[in-house]
This record gives C-alpha cells, structure tokens and sequence, in this order.
C-alpha cells in the first residue's frame, strides 16, 4: 500500500514537473576565465529574467563554461541530452560559441550566441548572434570620419584576432569613404610600453587615428599618444565601453570618439530611437539589482538573447508542443523569421541569409566628456 | 628613423630596462642565495603597484587579507614546530613577526584611510604589505625543501607564481590600474622631453643598486649572503644559518619588486599579469649574466629593455618574438664559453 501510495506521488511529481518547465533554456556564460568580465554581467542579467515567455513557464539552466572550449561542449550535451533544452543561449565569447554550434547543428538545436560568429557555411542556419559586427561598427567610424574631414588613419590593435579583425573590418570601411591607412601598429593586451609604436603612428602623422582594443588595456597607446604630443583625432572601438576604461584613462582620454550599442546611453538617445524603451527597460531591471552604473553592453546581449526568444516562442508555439524536434525546428523557422524587433543594441530583421539581423540603427557615435559617456549627434 | 626618434626608443628603452635591470638583480640574488629560479618575482611588481592603486581609489587591498593569512599559517607551523621541539623561546619571535607585524601594518591601514595620505606615506604602506610576503612564502613555499634539487625548486616557484597570479586576479579583477605620478615635471633636454616619472624611475634604480651594493660589500648581513651564495655548507659552518639568508634574500627580491612596480604604475597600466611578462624580461637579462653576475644582468637588462623599445617602432607584431628570441645565442654562447659545473649535492 505504502509503495503504491509513493509510486503514484512521484509519477504525480514528474507529470507536474513536465507541465511546469513548459520551455528549457540551456545558457552557457563564461563567468570565470579570460571572457569573465564578460560573461558575469550576462549571467547577472539571466537571473533577473522572468521565469515565463508569453505566458509559458521557462525554465533557464545556467552553466559556467570558465571561457573553455571544452566545457562549454561539456555544458551543450548536458542540455540537449538531460535537460531537453529547446534552445541554447551560448556562449559568451567567439571560440566557445563555435565549439558549441557543433552540438547545435548536430542535435538540430537552435542557438543564440552572445558574442559575433565568422562565417560558419551550412552549420550557421541553426545560429544566431546579438552582438553587431565589427563591420558595421567600422562603417560607423569611418562615415564619422569622412564627415569630419579625415583623409588619413593611423591603426594600432591587439596582435591578436580581435586587432586582426578590426583590422580588416575598418579597412574595408575606410576604402569605401576613401580614406587611407598610412600606419598600422600592433601591441600586446599587457605591454608596459608602447612609445615605440606611438612614435612610428606620429612619423606617418595621420588625421586620426584608431585603437582597437579593449576595457583598460585600450589606455595605454592612447596615453602614450597624448604624451608625446599627437594631435589628430583618437577612435577607439566599442570594446572600451566599461567604466575601468574611464577611471585609469582619466584626462588622456577625454575627447576620444568611439561606436557603440544604443544600450549603453539609452537615457540620451531620442525618444523616437526604437532602442530606447528596450534599452530603458533593461537597464532599470539590472541597475535595480545591481547598483547605478553597473550596467554593462556585455549583459544587454543577454537581454537581447531574451527577446528574440519573446518573439519567437509564441509563433512556435503554434506550431508545435516544446520539448519536441517539431518545435525546435519551428522556433529556428520563427528566429528566422523575427522582423524589425527593437532591442537594446538595436532592431533585430533577420533573413535566411542575415542571422544578425542589425542594421546602421544599432551603432551610434560617442565621446568621453568630463570623466563620462555622451552621445554624439 | 631621425636621430630624434631613435633618442626617445632610447629613453624608453632605458627607462624600462633600469626596471628589468633591478629584477634581473633580485633574480640573481635570490637563484645565488637559494638556488630558486625565482618565476614569482612579476608577482611583486604587480602587488606593489596594484596595491597602491587600491589605496588610491579608496578600496583596502586584498594583498592585506594575504598577508594576514599567509602570517596566521607560518605562525602555526611554526608554533606546532617550536613546542614539538621543546624550543618554547623562539615563540615570542614567531608571535612578534607573524602575527603582531601584519596586524600593525593591517591596524594602519584600516585605521589611517591610505588614500588621503602623502604619496611617500602610501608607498610606505604598500610596501610594508607586499615585503613581508617575500619571507612569509619562503617559509612556506622553499624553506621545507632547502636542499631540494634545482629543477623541484623551479617546478615550486611555478607553483607559486600561478597560485599569486590567482590571487591577484582575485583581489584585484582583470582590469589595470594606473596611480598618480610622483611628480609631473617636464624636461626639455634639446630634442627630447624627459618627464620627471622616468627620473625617478632611473634615479631609484640607481640608489637601490649602489645600496645593494654597499650592502653585499660593507655589512655582515650582505657579506653572509654572499658567503652563503658562495659555499652553502662553508657558511653554514661558520655559523650563517641557511634559513636566514633564504629569509633575507627574498625580503630584498620582494622589495626590489613592490618598489619596482610602485615606480612604473604611474607611466604605465598595470594588470595583475604584468609582472610575469616584466618577471620573464628581467629573466632574460639575468641569463645573459649567467644567473651570478650583477653587473652582466644589469646590462643584459639594459639590452633588453633598448631592443624591446627598438622592436616596438619596427616590428610591432613580432616585438616579444625579437625580445625572447634573444636569449638562444646568448645560451648558445654561454654554453660555448663556460664549462659546466656539476651542482654540488
């Protein structure tokens, strides 16, 4: 009697726990390791998250992936095959989002990554990414350019992929405006000089010049170009947007022109700029948790991960029952399908062909004044 | 290149080899003394300079809770030790410099809010935290395997020089710092601009290496460091306790390194990975001295602070690949030029 009366009670707890986690949400973030000061503001903001999507129970799994390739495959069979995740949201930077779109594409799994992919041929069908491209940032600077009568850049970037790539994206740009390159430089995240470069950039003495690195390491070669007395113009790139780049940067950085999402001075943007209400939104549910200022680029990926889903799930919905092949198929047709989507880095129109889905409304220009962001008009 | 530029690549190029220089000093002395390839050394550039950026923006140092912690550890040990050994009289040293000193220097902290204080007060301070760690590491880390082989010693000082690169991520975030410079004089010699940091910069290199060497030539202490690292069982013979002279030389490499980093925050961001990289290129120039000449490791230093400025203007891309590569003639040469010596065990 006694085992009877237990079987049913747990098969009764099994059926509610079916009915109760509707839609499964695997999210790998890289909160530790080399991208943790990325992932950690994605993983704040998942857990602010409402528990339900148009009216359906969510259930988010959140793992850390350590920035490790590895792991983060490691995280993506956990989800495909114990919690028969719909849809994965992964992964905080470029190379473990890669390692997982293998699993993605293998078990027909949609994904949404959170950091910009390269070209990936049949697999990128079950991909799609929140983060702008660097091309399109790139665009940006260089109509800010030739706007402002720039003829010549100087380059100095990481000697690593993400100097290689803006490399290649503002070179792109700048041929398109007619603008020329006259010096490239590279240097390391922790150098502890680079006179040598700043020195070879004033030699060739362009109008302006870019720095394409990241949070504090992005200083240096700006400091070093203040100190020696250049006196073109400085662009930096979008991967300067957190505040550790304005503290250590203090006075040598004042003036510095860079692109960015939206997201970051949502209070300044007009009210007709589709990103703003999004943007808001966002920033009141993580700066509430979090303090004022804590808001970070990195998090409103994130958010924007989110909305996709928002979209999308309901059209699935239709469609199909969550936890089946149907409705993993048909949430992919539905991400597929999101048209003009206003999210906190900018509108969302996606295409068999376009798995980002930005356009020119999810950059805009800004500059440091007085030791802060301001958007430029 | 004009003879402008290649003057002020050779400004920069000294300025950063006169720091490479003062850790290629602290690398010889500490392999000399312990025979410790002293990986680790960074680690002190990026506490000094890190922690005094901490004061700076008003935060306390996580370096403070380390030593705290790395004191109550060596005080036990030590304590369990000293009763075990029926030695009760050494436990009033053990208590004085494990538990009382870090607790002062912590009082100080907390009590005095480091930030609003003069520079020289802050640097003092940030020294008294980060130099007691030297000692308190080689109790814990070398002392118990003194007499280990080279290579266990080396695969130690890796050991260690991972767990403190942790812990500096831990207590300091991946973000660098710079801090205030110490004076923001300008200099216009001619052709170039000296600013008054890089003074200071060669000027403190200058005192600390004159000072070390007063010390090795005129006090007992230096004289028993030398002698250790000359004979280790013919000092011990004469009453040099192994131990202290362990204790002494990392105090000095700790010091040269906090004040080492203290000097370059100013012109340059600190991460709390830096001192590796810096570490590793003050190690290059020690190899050029063979690890046991100091005026060989300075110059070796210079040289490789003047090629790495040089490498910058040229070849940016390939700057460390030039600076690293360095050291294959130089061990190439040196294998040639002098003979192997056995290692005395």
């Amino acid at each position: 009697m006694q085992i009877r009366k237990l079987a049913l009670f747990l098969s009764s707890l099994c059926v509610a726990g079916a009915a109760l986690a509707d839609i499964t949400v695997g999210v790998s973030v890289s909160a530790t390791g080399p991208a943790a000061s990325l992932g950690i503001p994605e993983k704040n903001t998942f857990a602010l998250l409402p528990q339900t999507i148009a009216g359906e129970k969510v259930k988010w799994v959140v793992l850390d992936d350590a920035t490790d390739t590895t792991t983060a495959v490691k995280n993506a069979r956990k989800f495909v095959s114990e919690d028969k995740a719909d849809v994965l949201i992964a992964a905080t930077a470029t190379p473990t989002s890669m390692a997982i779109l293998e699993v993605a594409f293998e078990t027909k799994t949609p994904q949404i990554a959170m950091a910009p992919l390269p070209p990936a041929g049949e697999k990128a069908g079950w991909v799609f990414t929140t983060p702008q491209n660097f091309g399109l940032m790139a665009v940006a600077i260089a109509e800010h350019m030739a706007a402002n009568g720039v003829k010549t850049i100087g380059f100095i970037g990481y000697a690593d992929p993400y100097g290689e790539l803006w490399l290649k994206a503002i070179t792109g740009a700048a041929e398109g405006k007619g603008i020329k390159l006259t010096a490239v430089e590279r240097y390391q995240r922790n150098d502890t000089s680079v006179t040598g470069q700043a020195l070879k950039i004033m030699a060739a003495n362009p109008d302006a010049v870019l720095i394409a690195g990241s949070g504090t390491p992005a200083v240096l070669p700006q400091a070093t170009l203040v100190e020696r007395g250049y006196k073109g113009r400085y662009y930096q790139t979008h991967g300067i947007a957190n505040r550790d780049f304005l503290r250590v940067g203090g006075k040598n950085v004042e003036g510095t022109i860079f692109p960015v999402g939206p997201m970051l001075l949502a209070e300044q943007l007009p009210d007709s700029h589709p990103s703003k209400k999004p943007a808001l939104d966002y920033i009141k549910l993580y700066e509430g948790a979090h303090g004022p200022n804590s808001r970070s680029t990195f998090g409103a990926h994130a958010y924007d991960a989110y909305l996709l889903l928002t979209r999308a799930v309901p059209e699935a919905m239709k469609k199909a029952k969550p936890g089946t092949p149907e409705f993993r198929m048909a949430l992919r047709d539905a991400l597929e399908g999101v048209k003009e989507l206003p999210a906190t880095h900018g509108v969302f129109s996606m295409s068999p062909t376009n798995h980002n889905g930005f356009d020119a409304r999810a950059a805009v220009m800004a500059t440091v004044a007085n030791g802060d962001w301001k958007l430029l008009k | 290149m004009d003879l402008q530029i290649a003057l002020l690549l050779g400004q920069d190029g000294i300025v950063n080899g006169a720091i490479y220089a003062l850790l290629a000093l602290a690398l010889v002395l500490v392999f000399a003394v312990t025979r410790v390839i002293f990986i680790p050394q960074g680690e002190f550039v990026a506490y000094g300079a890190l922690t005094l950026a901490a004061f700076q923006a008003g935060k306390t140092p996580g370096t403070l809770w380390l030593l705290l912690g790395a004191g109550l550890l060596v005080a036990l040990i030590d304590t369990v030790n000293a009763v075990r050994s029926g030695s009760l009289g050494r436990l009033k040293r053990i208590v004085l410099w494990d538990l009382v000193l870090p607790c002062a220097v912590a009082g100080l902290v907390l009590g005095l809010e480091p930030g609003k204080l003069p520079l020289a007060a802050q640097v003092a301070l940030a020294l008294a935290i980060v130099v007691p760690l030297g000692p308190l590491i080689y109790r814990l880390a070398f002392q118990p395997l003194a007499a280990a082989p080279v290579l266990v010693l080396l695969i130690v000082a890796v050991a260690v020089h991972l767990t403190l690169v942790g812990l500096g991520l831990l207590f300091f975030g991946a973000e660098g710092s710079r801090t205030t410079p110490f004076s923001e004089a300008r200099f216009d010699l001619g052709m170039v601009t000296v600013n008054g940091q890089s003074l200071w910069v060669l000027g403190a290199s200058a005192v600390l290496i004159v000072g070390l060497y007063l010390f090795f030539g005129r006090t007992l202490y230096g004289k028993a460091l030398r002698a250790t690292a000359i004979n280790r069982v013919g000092a011990r013979l004469m009453g040099i306790s192994a131990t202290m002279a362990g204790k002494l030389s990392f105090t000095l490499a700790a010091g040269i390194g906090a004040l080492s980093g203290i000097l370059i925050a100013p012109i340059t961001t600190v991460y709390y990975d830096t001192g590796f990289l810096v570490g590793l290129k003050g190690f290059v120039g020690a190899i050029i001295g063979g690890l046991v000449s100091y005026p060989l490791a300075a110059a070796g230093a210079i040289l490789v602070g003047l090629l790495e400025a040089f490498s910058s203007f040229w070849a940016s891309a390939f700057k460390e690949v030039i600076v690293f590569t360095l050291i294959i003639p130089v061990l190439v040469w040196r294998s040639l030029t002098t003979h192997h010596v056995e290692e005395e065990e």
